[in-house]
């Protein structure tokens, strides 16, 4: 499986990530390399393995739904970069 | 001034409770260290912060009440630990003026403790990085000198580079890492300290800066084996803000003080004899077996076949992590941003400023292997593998009680190599990668040094939750070292 520059550009899209002509060169160049290297894989028979999605393997429990600190919705807003009566701020998305 | 340098935990301990000297006089010392330093290990200091808590520490010492397990003693925080009000980066742009508002459970517990925390340390962006070399905020130089090239700045690991460098350099006593594939135990190594990554769900997660969360754990870096036992007890809790915080008892870590590595199975894993091993190394490697041979431990040749699939899985697995716990850096909660009058325009070009450029080849990798039509190629491939390389852990330790090995194939390396092909950097961590898949507690220690008087460490590899046994044979290559 090679990465051409089609992907490349889908990817950063998909990962929103505006990349320029030079950097989507050495992109190409540097994913292909790392994903060949991966490729590596393929060699290891999994068919009867299940994926293993955690090494935790206490029981999971469900935390109380409670409130254990109240924070100010000023604090929360206190480290965006826009923020106006009390909400934050995007560039306008609806006409 | 006293000299306080390599004064160990316990020591300095000693000598507050004995009134010897006070914190406030040892946090100077370090503050003035760090002021003279030019190696770029803190981010941030926290001096008035730190002065107000050695102040508050001497002042329980001189009531001779409520006296803390870590009272007084100056440490650096890495900085992928929220600190209530004091700027928080990751070693990232994105993050440079990130101010927390709530304290990560790992911090909170130290502070309880009553460390003082001295500053925040550099590192890798998010760390993302094994040289220290990826920080938005500059690179980390090792204190440490190779006796052949002494002009060359040498790289301290990484990605906890800053920390490692801090410690080595004594401008604080101790500090906290955090190891996602080797981010502790390698710049330990690479700094001839002590580093611990404990396993997977003994430390909170709470707060700490995700990168891989299947694999991010906190541990303590240290000059000393009983000082990484210290900082570990402390750090270690049961906290339900984190869903996979464990729940099973926590020993008391200094036990492995009385804890005979005589009649233990020392394994060895034949695989990590991996091509380019340098041969300093495999020599040390040599001298540690025979160390523990003639303490009375039995050596045993095990394998772990798939070894040598831990770093591709490692990277389709953490850069597919991070892939979404990245995707929160948006420009809009927090952060930078780039502004624009669109909404996409603003998200991409965030981003695209925001991070450098290894976190974004991770992420670019990771949203590749998530996306549709190679997720069950890349990802679930990788996930099915990952079990496998647990399982082998699971039959060695039948055969054995802890695994011995080299903590990295190399030691560290001038600042500006190994900066042109990714893969190459990947490989400084083919060592510590498997444990960190398979969740399991591991330490390094300085065993020896090559010729160049460049330090080499040795990694032990635990049982899950069985720090006691790797602090104890970690204790006894400290001990036989010779230095």
């Amino acid at each position: 499986m090679s990465i051409d520059n089609k992907t490349v550009r889908k990817v950063s899209k998909l990962a929103k990530i505006r990349i320029n002509e030079q950097e989507e060169k050495k992109l190409i160049e540097e994913l292909n390399n790392i994903l060949g290297w991966v490729d590596e894989l393929k060699k290891v028979d999994t068919e009867k393995i299940e994926p293993m999605l955690s090494v935790f393997n206490e029981s999971m429990v469900m935390r109380r739904d409670e409130v254990f600190s109240e924070t100010s919705d000023e604090l929360v807003l206190k480290n965006a970069p826009e923020s106006k009566s009390g909400f934050f701020v995007v560039p306008k998305v609806v006409e | 001034m006293t000299d306080f340098k390599n004064l160990d935990i316990s020591t300095a301990k000693e000598c507050l409770l004995k009134k010897e000297f006070s914190s406030l006089e040892l946090t100077e010392f370090f503050i003035d260290r760090i002021e003279k330093s030019n190696l770029n290990c803190f981010i941030t200091n926290t001096f008035e912060n730190a002065i107000e808590m050695a102040k508050e520490s001497d002042k329980k010492i001189s009531k001779n009440r409520e006296i803390r397990d870590l009272e007084g003693i100056p440490i650096g925080m890495k900085d992928l630990f929220c600190t209530e009000g004091v700027r928080t980066t990751a070693g990232s742009k994105i993050l440079e003026n990130f101010v927390p508002f709530y304290e990560s459970t790992v911090s909170n517990n130290l502070i309880s403790d009553g460390a003082v925390i001295l500053g925040k340390t550099n590192m890798d962006e998010f760390a993302m990085g094994s040289a220290n070399t990826t920080s938005f905020f500059g690179n980390v130089i090792n204190p440490l000198k190779s006796s052949e090239e002494n002009t060359k700045d040498l790289v301290p690991g990484g990605s906890s580079g800053g920390s490692a460098s801090s410690v080595a350099a004594n401008l604080c006593m101790a500090a906290t890492g955090s190891d996602t594939g080797g981010s502790i135990r390698q710049p330990a190594s690479f700094c001839g300290l002590v580093g611990l990554k404990p396993s997977y769900g003994r430390c909170s997660r709470f707060g700490m800066i995700a990168f891989a969360s299947s694999l991010d754990q906190a541990g303590p870096i240290t000059k000393t084996v009983k000082d990484a036992a210290l900082m570990l007890q402390s750090m270690s809790s049961y906290d339900e803000k984190d869903s996979t915080s464990s729940r099973k008892p926590i020993p008391q870590y200094l036990d492995f003080l009385n804890f005979d590595i005589k009649g233990k199975k020392i394994g060895l894993p034949t695989e990590y004899k991996v091509e380019g091993l340098n041969s300093d190394i495999v020599k040390v490697w040599d001298d540690t077996i025979n160390l523990f041979k003639k303490n009375g431990a039995e050596i045993v040749n095990i394998s772990l076949p798939h070894t040598s699939f831990a770093l591709p899985t490692y990277y389709i697995i953490a850069p597919a992590e991070a892939s979404a716990n990245l995707a929160r850096y948006d420009g809009v909660k927090y952060g930078f941003r780039e502004n624009s009058d669109d909404l996409e325009d603003m998200y991409e070009l965030t981003r695209a400023k925001g991070f450098g450029d290894e976190v974004k080849r991770r992420l670019m990798i990771g949203t590749y292997v998530l996306s549709a039509g190679y997720y069950d190629a890349y990802y679930l491939k990788a996930l099915k593998v990952r079990q496998l390389i647990s399982d082998d852990f699971k039959s060695a330790f039948e055969k054995c009680d802890v695994i011995l090995t080299p903590t990295t194939p190399n030691v560290a390396f001038p600042i500006g190599e190994k900066q042109n092909d990714p893969i190459e950097m990947y490989l400084n961590d083919v060592l510590t990668v498997p444990a960190s898949l398979a969740g399991l507690p591991a330490i390094s220690v300085t065993a020896g040094k090559n010729s160049n008087n460049l330090p080499i460490g040795m990694q032990v590899i635990g049982r899950p939750f069985d720090e006691i046994s790797i602090l104890a044979a970690g204790k006894l290559i400290e001990e036989y070292r010779g230095f």
